[in-house]
């Protein structure tokens, strides 16, 4: 069977285990090498692939809701779309939700997800109760921050190389309303947007859209979305039917000028300054959502999504050099996602930091991964890391540079034999 | 009346039948063999959905007790649906008589007897929808699995008259013809990848279907079309055919 995640490149032939037991699963576990937990695919790169893929996502049932604490049980299977179609008409929410609500839980675990309130609200690890895991051995661990701390870090953000997460209890967050009031923000180039993102960073929601092609004094100009829920009592949630792509673009599709083209009409559609919009749950978080096989624009031959994050320290000079680097390349994406983050937690392959972060697709061409190359250099010696649920191309010694923590994880993943049985074909490139 | 009753409820459709019932305001009565088995799938749609979720010990082929299991209902459902099937083993069937006689009983017999005694309620109280899934193996008989098909091919028809007769009644018949689902029945079977569908995408059109007071659904919509190409094929023709 062929396997591939978001960014359809690569893709490889392998087995896909399912389990219907917690015995079957152990009995997987012990029987095969070079295992890893696959949720929804929606990671884009290589860090759910390998020969032997455990299919997760059918394991979906919810299993309690604690209503006084806002606590709900699920199984590691469980869509975040799932948990928005039944709760927000109850009125809560995600904590912490990244820009596709198409993850399972166990994923959104495993890849320490985080989101548009990064900045107040940390990363997905930071709603968790606790969840179980079956480890290397075929046990199954409960799992907290208090009872097994190493565990917990090493597990949220640890791209499912602990174990297979089988359920878990996580913190949702009261809302009175579908809506969300926005406030646009315009800005002409880089410093500009670095302004307005400080000058906005007491709103528990941002994020700009940024356009990479942009050239001279128009460098890092951006549309700045902030906003936060309203509170009208509106909470008759829906989810929409997806619009779908239904073929692979041709190849040529997308190029230089189609996406200077899309870059342009987006930017100026926006109105001059500051404009205000109120907006539903599905527009603001999980605009691509609305759209089926978005992946698909791409052609065949499918895409990555390059995302780093660079010190506060560093951002500017840093974002300078790459987005010049990128427009000059000529290569570039019209989606291209700037945000200020919050604070690191200790989480030990945790992505986000205080700093700012990109995060841009580009179509699998020729040259595409020496400009790579040449940008993870960049990246590098100005201190800063790439995100591994994104990546598909980062080395050994470019990824290490970034996580001050991994020789922690790999000698914790030696000690519980879990380098012998959960691999994937990334972690086998950056080597943990 | 809120509830609807599912049988054959531990089919891959029929949970996800459930859960779509469930969150569109329904409540449910779950029936089938070894019931307990479906506790969690119990509890996680009143999680869901916070409706109720009552399950009923329900075995197909014991045709003398589908009268004792109707009766005890104490709230009488709004309808009900049927994801009973049994592929079984055509080979084996072919020759071994048991297997032969538990598809077609199975599929089709022990459909008609519960079928029957819900009719007479629904035609009695002038209300109510009755949803067989049958199958497209039942528009026309082939080699590799035409004791199931004969059989889906005799509900079917059993459906086509129910509706017939209950139209005076104003009750609800609707045939469901699945083509490739991707479900534990199918899951050792080499099924072509762009035609077969999720159990949920299932659940959607069979929940559409029954509240357009549709009579007859293809799910996935284009079984529709091949079906009618493959029905159109002469017989000296798909004789000779593999398909």
């Amino acid at each position: 069977m062929t396997c591939t995640a978001w960014g359809m490149y690569p893709k490889i032939e392998c087995e896909k285990l399912h389990f219907s037991t917690k015995e079957a699963l152990r009995k997987i576990i012990h029987n095969k090498q070079e295992l890893i937990p696959y949720g929804n695919g929606r990671s884009y790169g290589d860090s759910a692939l390998n020969h032997n893929i455990i299919e997760v996502k059918p394991h979906n049932y919810f299993l309690g809701f604690d209503e006084d604490k806002g606590l709900l049980h699920v199984e590691a299977g469980v869509l975040l779309s799932e948990i928005l179609e039944h709760f927000v008409p109850r009125g809560w929410f995600l904590k912490v939700t990244p820009g596709t609500k198409l993850i399972t839980v166990g994923g959104a675990i495993a890849s320490d997800v985080h989101g548009k309130n990064h900045h107040i609200a940390g990363c997905f690890s930071e709603c968790i109760a606790d969840f179980n895991i079956m480890s290397a051995e075929g046990k199954i661990i409960f799992c907290s921050r208090e009872q097994t701390p190493d565990l917990f870090k090493a597990t949220c953000g640890g791209m499912g190389l602990t174990g297979v997460i089988l359920d878990a209890r996580i913190y949702l967050k009261k809302i009175n309303s579908k809506y969300i009031d926005q406030t646009t923000i315009k800005t002409k180039n880089l410093k500009e947007t670095f302004a307005a993102f400080e000058s906005y960073k007491d709103k528990p929601y941002s994020v700009a859209w940024i356009d990479c092609l942009a050239k001279g004094d128009e460098r890092g100009r951006c549309l700045l979305m902030v906003g936060d829920f309203r509170d009208d009592g509106k909470l008759d949630y829906k989810i929409k039917k997806q619009k779908s792509i239904p073929f692979n673009f041709p190849g040529f599709a997308l190029n230089n000028w189609t996406v200077r083209a899309f870059n342009w009409l987006y930017y100026g559609k926006a109105r001059k300054g500051v404009s205000h919009q109120k907006v539903d749950i599905d527009t603001f978080f999980y605009p691509l959502d609305a759209i089926d096989h978005w992946n698909q624009i791409y052609g065949k031959k499918g895409f990555t999504q390059y995302q780093f994050i660079l010190p506060r320290e560093t951002s500017y000079e840093g974002l300078e050099e790459i987005l010049t680097t990128i427009s000059k390349s000529g290569k570039g994406s019209f989606l291209a996602v700037l945000k200020l983050y919050g604070k690191a937690n200790e989480n030990w392959l945790s992505f986000p930091m205080e700093g700012y972060s990109l995060a841009l697709d580009f179509k699998m061409e020729k040259g595409l991964f020496s400009l790579l190359d040449k940008l993870d250099e960049i990246v590098v010696r100005n201190h800063g890391r790439i995100y591994l649920t994104k990546d598909v191309n980062v080395s050994k010694e470019t990824f290490e540079k970034g996580y001050p923590h991994i020789e922690t994880f790999r000698q914790y993943r030696k000690k519980n034999k879990m380098d012998e049985k959960f691999q994937s074909l990334q972690s086998k490139r950056v080597g943990i | 009346m809120s509830y609807v009753l599912i049988v054959g409820a531990k089919s891959d459709i029929a949970k996800a039948t459930a859960r779509e019932y469930a969150k569109n305001g329904y409540d449910l009565y779950l029936a089938g063999r070894n019931i307990s088995e479906l506790e969690n799938l119990a509890n996680d749609i009143r999680v869901r959905t916070q409706k109720e979720v009552e399950l009923l010990e329900l075995d197909i082929l014991e045709y003398e007790s589908h009268h004792s299991f109707y009766e005890q209902l104490e709230e009488k459902p709004l309808g009900v649906i049927s994801a009973v099937g049994y592929l079984g083993d055509q080979e084996k069937a072919q020759s071994d008589f048991s297997e032969a006689r538990k598809i077609m009983d199975t599929n089709y017999t022990g459909v008609v007897s519960l079928f029957n005694i819900i009719a007479d309620d629904f035609a009695k109280r002038g209300s109510g929808f009755i949803v067989g899934i049958s199958s497209v193996a039942g528009d026309r008989g082939r080699k590799s699995n035409y004791l199931y098909g004969s059989a889906k091919a005799g509900l079917t028809a059993y459906l086509s008259g129910l509706r017939n007769r209950l139209y005076d009644a104003r009750v609800q018949v609707l045939t469901v013809k699945p083509g490739f689902v991707a479900t534990r029945m199918t899951e050792n079977m080499d099924l072509p990848e762009k035609l077969t569908a999720q159990p949920e995408a299932v659940a959607e059109d069979i929940y559409s279907a029954q509240q357009k007071g549709k009579n007859v659904v293809y799910t996935k919509w284009f079984w529709k079309y091949i079906m009618m190409i493959i029905k159109i094929i002469p017989e000296w023709k798909f004789k000779r055919m593999s398909i």
